[in-house]
């Protein structure tokens, strides 16, 4: 590293050892596309085997691994690092630092990844089969039920967990230090925001996690009885921990989502983002009550009462921000001199299906009448409108926006436009028939149904199967894009987008502020 | 504020491996015991107190009659027969009451036992006593013999007058193969 003016190494060590949050950007982005194909894939299992009633094509122990390798790989493998790769990309760019904070071990959380995964997948031939508990591994399931596979999920998970800290840790290290001179903490594009919330969400509950596993580890292996009532603990203590990780887990899913979103939507409306204060305050408000929340997941265990009240309001009170956040989006809309692009059709797509999930959340919200929604579709409809709808919809928009300043090539824009027309109808029959299953009682993770079901789940596969096949569409826009794309050479690529990715040249060099930018300091937030 | 480097980004790092540190261990200082005391305290899940209870009572308080109905329930896999010898007794709050569990082994090997008490409704779990419980210990049979599991308990005067049933139910585990660590006694 002595040279300064250096492009990247060649071959195969360029990806190997780099420290380029550009190349490590593009990996994490790469690897969580493929994971996002796999995981798909297991989906399509899922569906094909719900595309009617009995069981056709595989055995129910298969299909719960399904299920959970599903759920596992989508969230921890396709999302969480898709956006950690966006972060790798846009925040020393955004912030005017010339690289992340601790390259080295951006490095490393990266690496880890791939090996891991392959951990993970591996089990699905192991004896026993891959873990089938689902992606939330309640025990006694995983532990005194579960296969010899489970000790390895669980290493799976300490790796995962310790990749997220160390890239958490470097986006608190580069917002916090790295900063351009007179970039303050309130002019901070709200990407940055999020992704420095979300981070800090990140470092405070992967450890519980982490600890959540290792109890598990130690009562099937060491003879402890953490989850084992015969020994004196209590399974609904895992619910417990589990889900004082998981409900931050999924703010951490969507906050960078909303991220996204809040840059998109002025660049194509052609106006500031309405409200920018309220919507720091509002994404620290979300991530303050996702630490208080917890147990509305949990409200047919028996609790008390008073318990149920108090999950119940604080869980109401997460839907002010929220809808805080969604009116600025609107307002920033409003009389704006919008245009349609692929990116803001997908933030548009994203605004309207992500309220829609937010609407069955706060359905859901309500103690006593989750008992009726309680573990069936209605629950799966539900967190998919806001996991895919939100957080995938939003990472689609991403790529359409940032790609051409990337790697200078305009994607193809009727494609574009077909993946998220494709998308969005295939996105909304595969899960809006899933309220009505769910509503009417079709318990979720079963590979049979009753068979008033029926038409219903079949429309809800064909949705699945055309929802899926949309995504080959984007991936050979992708490719087409980077190998043939028009050149641009705006540094603005789209008139309307303000920061300061965009005024570094297109494509984005591979250093940029080797000295920091000057910031203008009458100049509000971009 | 602590500083642990002169490095901005160093000691920015260091603080937040500090903070997942505190956080794994919050798990295991905070989190699990905390859940215990709070279930103990509140009564939730139904559980009754692991040890027995020694307090003097004031007296029985003969006007009132309390139905006490005894459930068993073996976990997936236990092959003991295990049940109560009465199904329901009527008590006077404040008196001791002394009944037995029936458990006989079938298997032809030596095998334990321990049963894990459940009150409903929640609310009677502060004021149900018990001053000898076979639960408090971990119960060896060998293997075809039989024994009568010895309960004693006090109903509290201080039982809220709506309640009338009280339900306490034992699930038996085996947990033979558990035995070699420590095992924590309920």
């Amino acid at each position: 590293m002595g040279d300064h003016h250096h492009g990247p190494a060649k071959g195969l060590s360029r990806w190997l050892f780099t420290t380029n949050h550009k190349d490590i950007g593009t990996m994490y982005l790469w690897f969580s596309f493929a994971m996002f194909i796999l995981g798909g894939t297991f989906a399509m299992i899922i569906r094909a085997e719900l595309f009617q009633p009995g069981l056709q094509l595989v055995e129910p122990a298969f299909f719960n691994q399904m299920t959970t390798l599903h759920g596992l790989v989508m969230v921890f493998g396709a999302i969480m690092p898709s956006f950690v790769g966006l972060a790798n990309w846009l925040i020393p760019m955004m912030i005017g630092a010339p690289d992340m904070a601790l390259p080295r071990m951006n490095n490393w959380s990266f690496w880890i990844l791939p090996p891991t995964f392959l951990l993970l997948a591996s089990t699905l031939f192991m004896e026993g089969g891959a873990p089938a508990a689902g992606w939330t591994f309640y025990a006694p399931l995983s532990t005194t039920y579960a296969g010899p596979s489970v000790t390895f999920f669980i290493f799976c998970i300490h790796v995962l967990g310790l990749s997220s800290i160390m890239g958490s840790i470097n986006i608190i290290a580069t917002v916090m230090n790295m900063r351009a001179p007179g970039m303050t903490y309130m002019k901070m594009p709200l990407f940055v925001w999020t992704w420095l919330i979300t981070a800090f969400l990140l470092v405070a509950v992967m450890p519980v996690l982490a600890g959540c596993v290792t109890m598990m580890l130690m009562d099937v292996h060491f003879g402890t009885s953490f989850f084992s009532a015969a020994g004196g603990g209590d399974p609904v203590l895992f619910q417990h921990v589990f889900w004082f990780f998981g409900h931050p887990e999924v703010y951490i899913i969507i906050l960078p989502a909303f991220g996204v979103i809040s840059q998109i939507i002025p660049a194509f409306s052609r106006k500031p983002l309405f409200g920018y204060d309220s919507m720091v305050y509002a994404t620290a408000s979300i991530a303050f009550l996702s630490f208080i929340v917890w147990a509305h997941h949990m409200y047919t265990v028996g609790m008390p009462v008073a318990g149920e009240l108090f999950f119940m309001y604080a869980t109401m009170l997460i839907a002010v921000p929220t809808g805080v956040k969604v009116f600025n989006w609107v307002t920033t809309m409003w009389r704006g001199s919008l245009s349609f692009e692929t990116p803001m059709l997908f933030s548009i797509g994203f605004l309207v299906l992500f309220t829609i999930g937010g609407f069955t959340g706060l359905m859901l919200s309500i103690a006593p009448a989750d008992f009726q929604y309680h573990d069936t579709y209605f629950v799966v409809a539900h967190f998919h409108y806001v996991m895919v709808a939100g957080a995938v919809f939003s990472m689609s928009a991403a790529i359409y926006f940032w790609l051409p300043k990337w790697c200078g090539r305009m994607y193809n824009e009727t494609m574009g436009k077909t993946h998220f027309w494709i998308s969005f109808i295939g996105f909304n029959l595969a899960f809006f028939p899933q309220h009505f299953v769910g509503l009417a009682g079709m318990p979720r993770r079963i590979p049979d149904y009753a068979l008033q079901f029926a038409d219903f789940n079949m429309l809800s596969s064909i949705g699945a199967f055309i929802y899926g096949l949309s995504q080959i569409l984007f991936l050979y826009n992708v490719i087409a894009t980077i190998v043939a794309g028009k050149p641009v050479s705006d540094p603005k690529v789209w008139d309307g987008a303000e920061g300061l990715e965009w005024t570094i040249p297109t494509p984005a060099p591979y250093h940029t502020f080797e000295t920091p930018p000057k910031i203008d300091p009458a100049h509000a937030h971009s | 504020m602590i500083r642990f480097s002169d490095n901005p980004t160093t000691d920015t790092a260091a603080k937040l491996v500090a903070v997942a540190a505190l956080m794994f261990a919050f798990v295991f200082v905070v989190m699990v015991p905390l859940y215990n005391v709070l279930c103990d305290a509140l009564g939730i899940n139904g559980k009754t107190s692991g040890e027995a209870y020694t307090s003097v009572q004031a007296g029985v308080d003969e006007s009132r009659l309390v139905s006490v109905q005894f459930v068993a329930t073996n976990n997936e896999g236990m092959p003991w027969e295990f049940g109560p010898s009465t199904t329901v007794m009527k008590v006077h709050p404040g008196a001791v009451n002394e009944t037995v569990f029936l458990a006989r082994n079938p298997l032809p090997k030596a095998m334990i036992a321990q049963a894990i008490p459940s009150i409903s409704p929640a609310r009677a779990v502060a004021y149900f006593h018990k001053t000898e419980c076979f639960c408090f210990n971990q119960q060896p049979l060998d293997g075809g013999a039989a024994a009568e599991l010895p309960l004693q308990y006090i109903v509290d005067r201080d039982l809220p007058a709506d309640i009338h049933t009280i339900t306490l139910s034992y699930t038996i585990f085996d947990v033979t193969d558990m035995t070699s660590g420590a095992v924590a006694t309920r």
